[in-house]
């Protein structure tokens, strides 16, 4: 299945993890999302949302040009 | 150039007016064509739906004649396409005609679906259709106190609702002598109560001082109206004797249908607003029909729209874009009392909303009437 791209840099209004939550109900089961951010509170928020609600945190990473890549894998 | 417009609503209005100014003597010599198809013969001034749910305007108010706000020269049909034939360049439409574009502007817009959420139809009241906001000043007559829960889905249009429908209801219910026996009960998907950081921070500190109380990390999962209970996908349940919601929203069925994109959002360049699959370079997508991580809002499409224009008039007068779309937006935020701030953002540029006042509450209710001139291309 290929990886679903949200890309959410530069979104202050939804947000990175309302983008990410949206895009989250558009998906299958077992399909990885993967979330670009400009928002360096992605970091914390997105694994947060991911642990209550169920789901699975794949990979988290800042790349050279400092955007989030956060991988989550859709568990329900 | 055949230009056909899809969608009569704030976006499509605002780039075709636009546009037929800017090249007034192409349109009249016919070197362009401005086309615009639309599913109604009535323009609404969509924002203008809170007021009627708390019975400060009727929806008479938020209308005029979709014909009377266009530029001359723009040819004008109530007839919804049903059909995109992006790789043969042309759109049909319900009433069996075939338009053929050089260039297509699809500006569909979107549409609440509270049927996304199990029980939210019949178990909830809203603000997103004139006939809701009627529906939801008449439920105020039989609520004599009790929780209100405000739930809130995604993606939904007009990402200020959420708070401004908490602030001007508890207004009028503490008008109605009910506050002491209501309480309110705010919901939001994230871990904050609204989606900008500054906004959330000013908007928890009125929640204290008004006794509202308030759950994060709450996604809507279902209403049930049999045990009177909403529950969320991360688990809670609250009980509630009214809900106020906020539907997620789905794009047009049409876009749906002719596989332009999923759930009606179409992939869309962020900065030059085509549409981004194979041929896209003849298509433009504006407002809330992209799928762009920017707000749902009719300032949105404003702007888009205004670029997009300028764009187009530009292309035809010396053959390129000028314009980038920046991801400007600019929303008012009603705050209650009388009062109200705004919020202004680009890609790059968070927004820095100052303390709520009335003169910014005043200028709102005058821009519900100036909207027209914003319609017209003029604002």
């Amino acid at each position: 299945m290929e990886t679903r791209i949200v890309d959410a840099r530069g979104s202050f209004c939804p947000g990175p993890l309302m983008e990410l939550i949206t895009n989250m109900k558009m998906a299958q089961v077992g399909e990885v999302l993967e979330l670009l951010s400009t928002d360096k509170g992605s970091a914390m928020d997105v694994p947060e949302w991911v642990k209550k609600v169920g789901h699975e945190i794949v990979e988290s990473h800042q790349d050279a040009e400092g955007v989030w890549h956060i991988l989550v894998r859709k568990m329900k | 150039m055949r230009i056909v417009v899809v969608g009569g609503g704030m976006g499509g209005t605002i780039f075709a007016n636009n546009l037929a100014r800017r090249v007034a003597s192409e349109l009249k010599s016919g070197k362009v064509g401005i086309t615009m198809l639309s599913a109604s013969d009535k323009h609404v001034y969509q924002p203008g739906w809170l007021y009627v749910a708390l019975g400060r305007a009727t929806p008479d108010e938020l209308e005029r004649d979709q014909e009377s706000l266009l530029e001359p020269g723009i040819k004008f049909f109530v007839d919804p396409v049903t059909e995109f034939h992006l790789a043969d360049r042309y759109v049909k439409t319900m009433g069996g005609k075939v338009h053929e574009y050089d260039l297509l502007v699809i500006a569909t817009g979107s549409r609440p679906a509270p049927e996304d959420i199990p029980g939210m139809k019949e178990n909830s009241i809203n603000c997103y259709s004139a006939e809701n906001a009627l529906r939801f000043y008449e439920r105020l007559d039989y609520f004599k106190g009790g929780r209100i829960v405000i739930a809130v889905g995604l993606p939904h249009k007009c990402p200020m609702i959420p708070l401004e429908v908490t602030f001007t209801l508890y207004d009028l219910l503490k008008e109605r002598g009910l506050i002491d026996k209501t309480e309110f009960y705010y919901t939001y998907p994230i871990g904050r109560v609204h989606s900008l950081e500054n906004v959330a921070k000013w908007a928890v500190g009125e929640f204290d001082r008004l006794g509202v109380k308030y759950e994060t990390l709450f996604n809507i999962k279902e209403i049930d109206g049999l045990k009177g209970v909403v529950r969320s996908e991360e688990g809670s349940e609250i009980a509630y004797d009214l809900v106020v919601a906020v539907p997620p929203h789905r794009g047009q069925q049409v876009i749906e249908d002719n596989k332009l994109g999923q759930n009606g959002w179409i992939p869309t360049n962020r900065h030059t607003l085509h549409m981004e699959a194979e041929h896209g370079d003849r298509v433009i997508v504006l407002g809330d029909t992209t799928n762009l991580p920017i707000s749902k809002a009719g300032s949105t499409t404003h702007f888009e729209a205004e670029v997009a224009a300028e764009n187009v008039a530009a292309m035809i007068k010396i053959g390129r874009p000028v314009r980038s779309y920046d991801g400007k937006v600019f929303c008012f935020i009603e705050a209650g009392k009388d009062r109200a701030t705004y919020a202004m953002f680009t890609y790059n540029q968070p927004p820095q909303p100052k303390a709520p006042n009335a003169p910014i509450h005043a200028f709102k209710m005058a821009y519900n009437k100036l909207y027209w001139a914003t319609a017209r291309g003029l604002l």
